[in-house]
């Protein structure tokens, strides 16, 4: 069949532009920024941002582990609505995706600033001020609305695929709603739950935007410091290192949650 | 149970929401300081609209996002069509590493591409690389993949014997593809072209590293705005905007609900069970 050619431009493409640039950050991670000399120094240097990178990880940890228990009851309700009200609700959840993500986070700087919104609604009905942001949980609250809508989607669109014969089956065979739920339709939307765990922590994890906006000093993230090597440090290979790092590490996570599914394709989120 | 989640849906949405509607409601405001509406004005959209740098960057962005959203359309179905012949290892290898910009963080990306092009700069012995073409070159392969997650599932619903019924019928090869398989696939393409034009006019994280002072789109130019105070008439725009995607999304709904009542009955006339 010749029309396997047809994705020769592609594949040439994708090897210039995914996969040697890969290969160049390879290249600077593994050597001197002044010499161009190969080294070990960039990624031994990375020891010295290890709480950094904690700290990325337990925040967006804990921002997808929210982001799954609110989404579930979502999805939930939207895939069990007619079909109509479906579409509606669906296009309700991406909308706020497709808006400017930079606008929308500032949006909550001046919801929660110590003059924002809800602060000036507290001190009017005579309470004291709260401090709301610049703090762990207002860069959570940035990743959780941020990236809600990511987990969501891929979970109304593996709940609305169960089959609702299986559910009366497991019914008449004597299940109550709590193990038809624990044992029928929590396993079956579990591809879901990966693909949407993935989308959530990926870019949590990798944000600069919404620390730098919500959080302090103390909360800096990964992205953060990849940021600065790039944009205002200039030492591309310390960058280069970390973003190989990071990578690596999301890399893992995804193999080790693709193991729970077998499917590679049924879950991807598509329109 | 049922009565929980509807409430909590609604709360969720109220959630997803609310920081849209501070913005919405700033782009009317008269004052500065969101937090303080001072009265209601149109001033922020005639003020938007007189400033023609914001506006010329808005026309970036809109270049880009089509440019990249057609390009990725074009190859990406190619490459669609091209998979889907592919067997076994091929195939499997193929599609990996069109998961790769999907999976891998923007950062990361964007770093990438970025180290590329200055490689490629030194290389060509070029001194300025960053600008439109690296813009242009980055958004077409972040978009590909899109193109491809949505044009895919079509072509595996699509039933093999229609190509082979058409040429029997007249067609040549040429005409069978253009008159069925494109046309079964369309749906595929459309709604991956919108996802990449979306994806690009609001892509930031990317763009923001393989970017130079020559060429700016809107989002990065909001990035360097966040530092400094905080212009009104860039909420009016976000309205407008707002008020275009929703528009898009809805033409977009329709179609996909079209293409519902269309392969339902296609289903009940000929039978076709998949």
């Amino acid at each position: 069949m010749k029309s396997k050619w047809l994705s020769g431009p592609y594949i040439l493409w994708m090897a210039l532009f995914t996969l040697i640039p890969l290969g160049v950050v390879f290249y600077y991670a593994f050597t001197d920024s002044v010499t161009g000399a190969f080294t070990l120094d960039n990624l031994a240097n990375i020891g010295n941002y290890l709480p950094i990178f904690l700290r990325s990880i337990w925040l967006s940890i804990f921002a997808t582990v929210i982001c799954l228990l609110i989404a579930y009851p979502v999805a939930y309700y939207i895939a069990h609505c007619k079909p109509g009200t479906q579409r509606f609700l669906q296009m309700m959840v991406m909308l706020p995706m497709c808006m400017s993500f930079l606008l929308r986070t500032l949006a909550w700087v001046a919801l929660l600033e110590d003059t924002g919104i809800i602060n000036n609604l507290i001190s009017a009905i005579g309470l004291e001020p709260l401090p709301l942001i610049r703090n762990n949980g207002a860069v959570i609250l940035g990743m959780v609305y941020n990236y809600l809508p990511y987990m969501i989607l891929p979970l109304y669109t593996v709940i609305m695929k169960i089959d609702p014969r299986l559910i009366e089956a497991a019914q008449d065979l004597g299940c109550n709603s709590r193990q038809v739920f624990s044992k029928v339709i929590l396993p079956l939307s579990v591809p879901g739950i990966v693909s949407g765990i993935t989308m959530v922590f990926v870019p949590a994890v990798s944000t600069f935007y919404i620390s730098q906006k919500l959080g302090s000093p103390g909360t800096i993230l990964i992205g953060d410091v990849i940021e600065s090597q790039f944009k205002s440090a200039y030492n591309p290979n310390l960058g280069a290192a970390m973003s190989l790092v990071l990578m690596i590490l999301i890399f893992v996570c995804v193999g080790i949650m693709n193991r729970f599914t077998n499917d590679e394709e049924e879950s991807m989120v598509t329109l | 149970m049922k009565k929980f989640n509807r409430a909590f849906t609604i709360l969720v949405f109220i959630f997803l929401y609310i920081p849209m509607i501070v913005l919405l409601v700033a782009s009317f405001n008269s004052g500065n300081d969101v937090a303080v509406f001072k009265g209601f004005t149109f001033d922020q959209y005639k003020e938007l609209f007189r400033d023609d740098d914001l506006l010329s960057l808005l026309g970036n962005s809109l270049i880009i996002s089509v440019l990249a959203s057609l390009i990725a359309t074009i190859l990406g179905t190619m490459a669609a069509l091209g998979i889907h012949k592919m067997k076994g290892k091929l195939r499997s290898a193929v599609m990996t590493v069109t998961n790769i910009p999907m999976t891998n963080p923007d950062i990361v990306t964007g770093v990438a591409l970025a180290l590329l092009f200055a490689f490629a700069g030194v290389a060509l012995r070029i001194h300025s690389i960053l600008g439109f073409w690296t813009l242009l070159i980055a958004h077409i392969t972040f978009n590909l993949p899109y193109i491809i997650l949505n044009v895919m599932p079509k072509l595996s619903q699509m039933d093999p014997d229609l190509t082979e019924a058409a040429m029997d019928l007249g067609c040549t090869p040429s005409q069978a593809f253009f008159k069925v398989v494109l046309h079964e696939i369309m749906p595929g393409i459309i709604s991956g072209m919108l996802m990449a034009f979306t994806m690009s006019l609001d892509d930031f994280v990317i763009s923001y590293f393989v970017t130079g002072s020559g060429f700016v789109t809107l989002p990065v130019e909001i990035y360097s705005y966040t530092k400094k105070p905080m212009q009104p008439k860039i909420y009016a725009l976000f309205t407008l905007m707002f008020i275009a995607i929703l528009i898009i999304m809805s033409v977009m709904n329709l179609l996909q609900a079209r293409d519902k009542t269309k392969r339902q009955r296609s289903r009940l006339l000929g039978g076709r069970v998949k």
